[in-house]
Formats: structure tokens, C-alpha cells, sequence
């Protein structure tokens, strides 16, 4: 019996420590008629919290915004914060909360494919509406799903572009850690890569397990890979945390960026404001946005960050503009509707356009991804990037890579009639909602 | 029609008076990277006096373009022409744009200099320089080159550019086969990638240069093989001695005082937050101490982490001795605890802990570089390993606690107050994991979740080596490491774990109690 007492006693103080840090979370529980409810589902503990705080921090300034600015059909907008704690299958238990219990029309949040991933039967279920606002590998199109971050040719295929024709780089390491996204995007990049002449034996991959942190090794096969006289660069699908000590490791084995350079997708600024950035200075970025973009439109919105945090350091990113995007689509689309029921919202989305912070408009697709340009920038010293290219355009997103053979017949149109997220235009078959 | 010809009239007057203005330095405020990297090149060979200068100025980011064409240098009394070196007065900052930099223009500012230092004061500037131009290979470079080769007085120097000088003729088109061949000899004697890359460049020479380039390849190459033998024991020690220090500690507190301590990992990452405030401090109040933060962070994220060690021991693993289930789970509830508490203290983002200058930068011992921060961590693991040893081995409270750990009653008859001693411990063993905190910081991120990564890799230190014996652990830590980096180059970092973690199992079936197993009585009780 006194142990079964002790038994309890354990789990007691386990559950008062997962207690505590769950009580922490702001939980908005007023509720009236005359509100509109949007849901945030961004992890606040765990590991993912580095990333998605931030962009929880966004959505409640862009909320209290539109309620200063008069509300949205004469109602004012209240968020209604959960904590998934970096937790897959709690993603999708919060997700269900939000829609059944807080009625919310519509969700912003999760950070990573596998969130997203255990989120979508129950949208689809519910036929509530998510914005994502990540890049990520693309392969994937849901009715209910508004995919604001970049596919593979919005980010990955633009930068290698950019090395092959203004670094004339000829062998290629793909270095990514061991998950769906870097997986699927290297698969993209290997067959885009060998389509356009690079022999097998130039391209290296490498996987590395969540949170390495060492790299001694790799960083010298990738110096030894990179010593066969044809000039190499690194492509790094490296997710956020495990990249500070690789930039390390490779500054310390005096690896710079005008030898090898890194080309990062996962890495922005905010991951570098806790980096000696000193030896990273040339390396690589492709994103839609960097915060040193000069135009008023960005000017203004890190100015209402800074005071919205009063925090004069805090920095912006790409994901947080995907959210910025995001919410004015889904207000816009509201606006149209003349209602929040999701199924109305989802309908009158495709063809919103709105400015973005680079200075131009991006679009809402049939495919539900939008229109983005693509900018490569290069670290400075001080932890921002320099743009040294971007595309003339804004870039429409290739939900399913033409350069796979499983997807490339593939195509996704949700507007009436075909209202499809993976058409088979060979077979002229509709493979169902999504795959 | 008229007026059209006037203009151009005009035009064809008024562009002679654009040309007087433009020299070599004017290129360098173009938005044009080509045109930038193409004025730096023409500029270092111009001999103009102020070309040092200004291509040092953008190698650190510190060269302007005014809006009236001229060019500023930003030093630390103000700013300077670059035109002149004259110091500039009334400069209205937010007029100024930096000149666009990316690495196209880094390389040529790299080329530039190496030729431009070539000729400089101190050995190691001009050694600096023969190495840029041994990468930048340029051929214009090799008159200059050879007067740098018959006037230098540094043998050490010279050889570096006789490389630098054959690495050039290669890129020549001028040179003859003989020419080349000599070169392909002075590189294969070099040695090292950058040879490699150079000589695996040469497959479109003629037959008789492309043959001896790949031969040289070979011999390089089976040299190669050679050190990534040496490598992989090298880098094996490196984590083997990180392995060392986060297992240290729980070598004590489970080990020793048998606690399955799951918050071990915390009680790191607080002792990297400790390296982290001393550099606050340090940065805001005494900047000068900057390279001896970690000297100062090492003893205080002792105290730190030993003393939050007593206060948990004191506060909750005492109710918990001899149940090693519950121990388990509260340990684990601590753990979550402690890292949500940091993370809302200090934020969930990552914190920057500076590297001392002596930690950075790297040796070449032969074909494998070694960086100096992670040999640095290998001396001091052997420190703290050597200190706990003594201090368990020569001091009061060393032999107390092995008295306690042995046989607790015995101990408590002849007067040793045990609870006492087993908080001490247990303070000693967080104290031990501290301190590897601040070595930790400077391999890996200082983020709440930095202890979660090295708690299975302890445990499985400890109990590899056998539990309660440090020397256990050293040697379990070092087989551990060598075993995963000769596994990871074959098998990839992923799969190389698992291996690692099989073999483990498979030994621990067989061998129970680890490599080194404790006897006597105490440890069959």
C-alpha cells in the first residue's frame, strides 16, 4: 500500500511540473457574442518555443491592431492562445480544442511538417481553416490548409540557381537533419540537380540526428569533399538549433564562406541574434523577406515590432511576414465573404492579393499557397543579411515538384469544379482531398 | 532636328569632363558586384598609395559612398577621403552608402591584398598574402612574385611563396610543360586539400602535366587516407571528453549515491546560463576581462549548480532514497520544471556566449586540423576528471563520502552525519556537471534544451564504465567516442548512433555491471 502511495506521489509531482508550466500559457476565456475568435496554436515550451513564441508575439500585435483600426464586419477579433509544447499529438488535441470548444474561425500556427502533418485530419474533419506559415517541402495541397511559407521552388531551387550561375559551383553537399522536410527538399534538389548535368558523384548527402552538436566530422568530409578541384557549396536543410555549433565548426576549421559557402533555408534572423556571427559573414540565406529590406512598408512594421515588444533588439523574419500576409488575406477574404463560416472564407480566399513587406503584392493561388519573391542574402557581421539577388517577380509555388516522378503529373486547384488537391492531369483523376 | 544635335553636341562635350573624374576608384561605389570586384582588382594594380588602405577599409565593411562621388573611410577618430587620406569633416551619416559587398568582391579583395602585402613589414603579413595569392592564382601577380621571392630574408616565408608562385604558373597560359611540371612538384610537397583541390583542378592540362598532377593526386590521396585514421581517433577523443564531463558528474550523484538523477542535464545547462551572465556582466562592466570570462564562470557555475544541487537533494531526492522509481520521476518533473523556469528568466531563445580569442581558430597537426576550442575542452576534462579524483581520494570530505556510500551505518556509528554528507555529495556531483556547462557553451547552444542532449549520452557513460568507478568512466567515455566517430564517416551520423547504441545493449547483456564492475560486500548488498 505505501508504495502504491509513493507511486502516486511520483506521478503527483510530474503532473504538478507539466501543470505548471501549462498555467503559464495566456488562456483568453472571456467570451461574448459580438467577438470574433482566432485561434494561435504555437508551441510556448518545448524545443520549438525558440521559433514559435515569436510568432505567437506577432499574431496578438496584428489582432490588436485590426481592433484598434474598428474590428473586422463590426465585431472585434480575440485570440485565443494554446500551448501545444512542441508535442505532435498534442498539436492536434489543442487544434480540436480550438475549433469544438473556442469556436474559432480560423487558426494560425504550427511550425514544422510533422505539426502540420498531425493537425490535418482535423481540419479537414472540422473544415476549419489553418495558416502555415513555414516553408516546407511541399508535396502537399488541403482545402483547408493556407499555406503562407515557401514551397521547395519558392526557397531551395532559386539559391541553387544562384550558386550555379554566380559561384559557378560544380559538386554539391546536401546537408539537412534526419526529418520529412530536409528529406523531401534534397530529394527535390538531387533530381533538379542531376537534370541539369551534375554527375552523381558530385553530390554528397548527409543526415544528422535533431540537436548534433558534433560536427567535427562532417565538417571535414566536407572539406575533403570539397578539396577535388570544382568549386563546392553546401545547401543545409540543418534545422534552427544544430546550426550554431556547425557555423562554428566550420569557422574554427577556417572553412569561409569565399571557399564553400552555406547556403541555409532555416536560418534567419532571428536564429543568428544568438550567434557570434563574425565567422558566418558571406554564408548564404534564401528567403522571401529579410528584416534589412528597405522599403516603408518595413520600415513601419518593425517599428510597431519594436514597440509593440518595447523591445528595441527584437528582430523580424521570414515567418513572421508569412503571418502578416496571412492574417490581412484572411481579413480581406472575411471582408468579401461578408461572414467568418469557414467553408464561405475558404472560397472567397483564392485570388486575394495583398502587400507584402518586400515592397510588392502577394497573391492567394488556387493551389492555396501564395505568390512570393525570392530573395538570397548574405550574412553580415551584424546579424542581417544583405540581399545580393532577387528575382525579378514574385515566384507561384509548385506544390508538387515537377522534378519527382510521383508528383510531377500532379496538380492543385480548389476552385470549382475541380476543386482538387492533387489532380492527375495524365489520368485526369482526382487522387482524393489530399495525399 | 536642330536642337537634337545641339544635345548631342553637348553630350559629346560633356563627356570628356565625366572621364577627367573617373579613376579607379570610382567603380567601387557601382551597385554592380562584377564592376565593384573588377575597380578593386584595377585599383591594387594602379600603385596608387591609398589602394591599402581603401581595399583594407572594404574588407571591413567600413569604406562609403558619399552622394558626391567621393569615397569615405570610417576610422575611429572620423572619417577619412579615400581618394587623399585626408580626414573629412561634416559627414552626414545617414547620406552615406556602404560600398555593396558580397563574396565575388571578397574574393578579389582577398587577391588584392595578397598582392598589395606582399612587400609588407612583418613576415606574417607578407606569409598571409603568398597564401591569399596561392588561392586567388592569379598570373598577372608572378613578376611581382619573384622580386617578393628574391628579396625575402624568411626562409619559412619563401617557401610559402615558392607555393604560392607555382600555384600561379599553373593558371599561367604562357608557362611552359617544364615550367608547370616544376610547379606540380612544389605543390605535391605541400600537400594538404588545398593542394588537392589545386592538383584535382589540372585534368585538362597537356598529357604529360595532367599525368604527373594525378599522380601527385594519388600520393596525396593514400597520405590522405592515412590521417583520416589519425583523424577519426583524434576527433574521437574530443567527444570522448565531452562525454567525460557531462558524465563526470553523474558518475557522482548516480554512480556513487546510486540517484537516477534525470535533471542531471539541467544542472549543466545552468552552469552554461552562468558562463552567460558572467559575459554580461563582463561585457557591461569590464570589458577587458573578456578572455578570462571562463576562468571566472568555471568556479562560479560550481557554486551555482552545486548549490541548486544541495537545495534539490535537501528538498527532495532525501524523501526519495532507496526508490529509485519515484527518484525517476521527480528528477524528470525537476527537469521540466528547471527548463520552463530558465526559459521564462532568460527567454526561449538561444543566448550568445562569446569565444575567448584563444579559444578560436584551429592547428594543422599533419592532414587533421584540430580547433583549439575542442582541445581546450580535452585539457580540461582531464582536470576536472584529475580534481575529482583527488578530492575523493585525498581530502575529509572524499574519504566521508566514501565511508557513507560504502556502509551507511558503519559510517553514521562513527560519527559522520550522513545527511549531511549525502547533500554534500550530491552537490559536488551538480557542482562537476556545472562545470561542464561552461565548456559546453562553447561547443553547443546555450538554450534551455541543452541539457536534454547529453542526459542519455551520460547514463549510458556511466553505466558502460560501471557504476561508482571514475576511472570506469574515462574509459568508457573515450571508447564511446572513438567507436562513434570511426561508425559515422562509414554508417552517417544517424546510423552510427544506433549502432553505437546497439553494441551498448548487446555488451551490457553480457557484462552487467559495465566494464568495470565494483566488488566486495558493500556492492552485493
Amino acid at each position: 500500500m505505501a508504495s502504491i502511495r509513493h507511486w502516486l506521489r511520483g506521478i503527483g509531482l510530474v503532473t504538478a511540473a507539466v501543470a505548471a508550466t501549462s498555467i503559464m500559457t495566456p488562456q483568453a476565456q472571456a467570451q461574448t457574442a459580438d467577438t470574433i475568435k482566432i485561434g494561435i496554436l504555437h508551441s510556448l515550451s518545448g524545443t520549438m518555443a525558440i521559433s514559435e513564441t515569436t510568432l505567437k508575439d506577432v499574431m496578438l500585435m496584428l489582432i490588436d491592431e485590426q481592433n484598434k483600426k474598428g474590428g473586422l464586419l463590426g465585431k472585434k477579433l480575440q485570440a485565443v492562445v494554446v500551448d501545444p509544447a512542441s508535442n505532435w499529438p498534442l498539436f492536434a488535441e489543442k487544434a480540436r480544442q480550438l475549433i469544438t470548444v473556442d469556436k474559432v474561425a480560423a487558426v494560425f500556427g504550427c511550425w514544422t511538417s510533422v505539426s502540420r502533418k498531425s493537425v490535418l485530419p482535423v481540419f479537414e474533419e472540422t473544415g476549419n481553416i489553418l495558416f502555415y506559415p513555414v516553408q516546407y517541402e511541399g508535396e502537399e495541397s488541403s482545402k483547408n490548409v493556407f499555406y503562407t511559407g515557401a514551397a521547395p521552388n519558392q526557397q531551395a531551387i532559386p539559391a541553387v540557381d544562384y550558386l550555379m550561375a554566380n559561384e559557378k559551383v560544380k559538386r554539391w553537399v546536401l546537408a539537412g537533419t534526419d526529418y520529412v522536410y530536409p528529406r523531401t527538399t534534397n530529394k527535390i534538389l538531387e533530381a533538379y540537380l542531376k537534370s541539369k548535368g551534375v554527375a552523381a558523384d558530385d553530390i554528397m548527402i548527409n543526415y544528422i540526428p535533431f540537436g548534433h552538436s558534433d560536427w567535427q566530422n562532417i565538417v571535414a568530409s566536407i572539406k575533403k569533399f570539397g578539396s577535388a578541384g570544382k568549386k563546392t557549396a553546401v545547401v543545409s536543410t540543418i534545422n534552427g538549433d544544430a546550426n550554431v555549433p556547425f557555423y562554428k565548426e566550420l569557422g574554427n576549421q577556417g572553412i569561409k564562406a569565399t571557399d564553400i559557402p552555406v547556403v541555409a533555408f532555416s536560418v534567419g534572423e532571428e536564429e543568428l541574434a544568438g550567434i557570434d556571427t563574425k565567422p558566418l559573414v558571406g554564408h548564404l540565406t534564401a528567403w522571401n523577406y529579410f528584416e534589412s529590406i528597405n522599403n516603408p512598408a518595413n520600415k513601419a512594421f518593425i517599428a510597431q515590432w519594436k514597440a509593440y515588444t518595447k523591445n528595441p533588439k527584437r528582430t523580424t523574419n521570414d515567418p513572421m511576414e508569412a503571418h502578416y500576409i496571412g492574417f490581412n488575406m484572411w481579413i480581406k477574404a472575411v471582408q468579401k465573404a461578408g461572414t467568418t463560416d469557414p467553408a464561405k472564407v475558404i472560397d472567397a480566399m483564392v485570388g486575394i492579393s495583398v502587400p507584402n513587406l518586400t515592397g510588392g503584392y502577394s497573391a492567394m493561388m488556387p493551389n492555396h499557397h501564395i505568390t512570393k519573391p525570392v530573395l538570397i542574402g548574405e550574412i553580415r557581421a551584424d546579424g542581417q543579411m544583405n540581399t545580393v539577388w532577387q528575382t525579378s517577380g514574385t515566384v507561384v509555388a509548385n506544390e508538387w515538384s515537377p522534378y519527382l516522378e510521383g508528383s510531377k503529373d500532379l496538380i492543385a486547384d480548389w476552385r470549382a469544379p475541380l476543386s482538387c488537391g492533387n489532380f492527375n492531369v495524365v489520368t485526369g483523376k482526382c487522387g482524393g482531398a489530399s495525399k | 532636328m536642330n536642337f537634337l544635335r545641339t544635345c548631342l553636341v553637348l553630350i559629346l562635350l560633356a563627356a570628356p569632363a565625366f572621364a577627367q573624374t573617373e579613376d579607379a576608384f570610382t567603380g567601387l561605389a557601382s551597385n554592380d558586384f562584377d564592376a565593384i570586384s573588377a575597380a578593386i582588382t584595377a585599383l591594387a594594380l594602379s600603385g596608387d598609395k591609398q589602394a591599402s588602405p581603401t581595399i583594407h577599409a572594404i574588407q571591413d565593411e567600413a569604406l562609403y559612398a558619399a552622394p558626391d562621388g567621393s569615397l569615405l573611410i570610417k576610422t575611429e577618430p572620423g572619417y577619412v577621403d579615400a581618394r587623399t587620406g585626408a580626414p573629412v569633416a561634416d559627414v552626414v551619416e545617414d547620406d552615406l552608402v556602404g560600398v555593396r559587398v558580397n563574396n565575388k568582391v571578397r574574393r578579389a579583395v582577398d587577391a588584392a591584398l595578397g598582392s598589395l602585402d606582399l612587400f609588407a613589414a612583418t613576415p606574417d603579413g607578407r606569409r598571409k598574402a603568398a597564401e591569399a595569392v596561392f588561392l586567388s592564382r592569379d598570373p598577372a601577380i608572378l613578376p611581382a612574385l619573384s622580386k617578393a621571392i628574391a628579396a625575402e630574408t624568411n626562409d619559412r616565408v619563401r617557401v610559402v611563396m615558392r607555393q604560392a608562385q607555382a600555384a600561379s604558373q599553373l593558371a599561367n597560359p604562357d608557362a611552359t610543360d617544364a615550367e608547370r611540371l616544376a610547379a606540380v612538384a612544389v605543390i605535391r610537397a605541400k600537400g594538404g586539400l588545398e593542394a588537392q583541390s589545386l592538383l584535382g583542378s589540372l585534368r585538362d592540362q597537356t598529357p604529360a602535366v595532367a599525368n604527373a598532377a594525378a599522380e601527385a593526386l594519388t600520393a596525396l590521396a593514400r597520405l590522405q587516407q592515412l590521417w583520416s585514421l589519425v583523424q577519426s581517433v583524434i576527433y574521437g577523443l574530443s567527444l570522448g571528453s565531452v562525454l567525460l564531463l557531462a558524465a563526470a558528474g553523474l558518475a557522482i550523484t548516480f554512480g556513487v549515491m546510486g540517484v537516477i538523477n534525470m535533471a542531471h542535464g539541467e544542472m549543466v545547462m545552468i552552469g552554461a546560463y552562468t558562463t552567460f551572465m558572467v559575459q554580461e556582466v563582463i561585457r557591461a562592466r569590464a570589458p577587458f576581462l573578456f578572455e578570462a570570462s571562463l576562468f571566472i564562470a568555471v568556479p562560479l557555475a560550481f557554486l551555482v549548480s552545486g548549490g541548486i544541487g544541495i537545495v534539490i537533494e535537501r528538498g527532495l531526492i532525501r524523501f526519495l532514497y532507496g526508490r529509485p522509481l519515484e527518484t525517476l520521476l521527480a528528477t524528470w518533473g525537476l527537469s521540466l520544471v528547471l527548463q520552463q523556469a530558465v526559459r521564462s528568466l532568460f527567454g526561449a531563445n538561444n543566448r550568445d556566449v562569446g569565444t575567448p580569442q584563444w579559444m578560436s581558430g584551429a592547428t594543422e597537426w599533419g592532414g587533421v586540423t584540430v580547433t583549439y576550442n575542442r582541445l581546450t575542452i580535452v585539457v580540461f576534462a582531464v582536470l576536472v576528471l584529475a580534481a575529482l579524483m583527488a578530492v575523493l581520494r585525498y581530502t575529509a570530505l572524499g574519504l566521508r563520502m566514501r565511508a557513507v556510500t560504502q556502509n551507511r551505518r558503519m559510517a553514521a556509528a562513527m560519527g559522520i552525519r550522513t545527511p549531511w554528507i549525502d547533500a554534500l555529495t550530491f552537490g559536488l556531483g551538480s557542482g562537476i556537471a556545472g562545470m561542464a556547462g561552461v565548456a559546453l557553451s562553447q561547443i553547443d547552444n546555450v538554450s534551455p534544451n541543452l541539457g536534454q542532449g547529453y542526459i542519455i549520452d551520460s547514463f549510458m557513460v556511466v553505466v558502460f564504465g560501471g557504476v561508482g568507478n571514475l576511472w570506469g568512466t574515462l574509459v568508457s567515455a573515450l571508447t564511446l567516442g572513438i567507436v562513434n566517430k570511426f561508425l559515422e564517416p562509414i554508417a552517417g551520423a544517424v546510423l552510427g548512433k544506433i549502432f553505437v547504441l546497439v553494441l551498448l545493449i548487446l555488451f551490457i547483456q553480457r557484462k552487467p555491471r559495465g566494464m568495470f564492475p565494483l566488488k566486495g560486500r558493500a556492492v552485493e548488498q
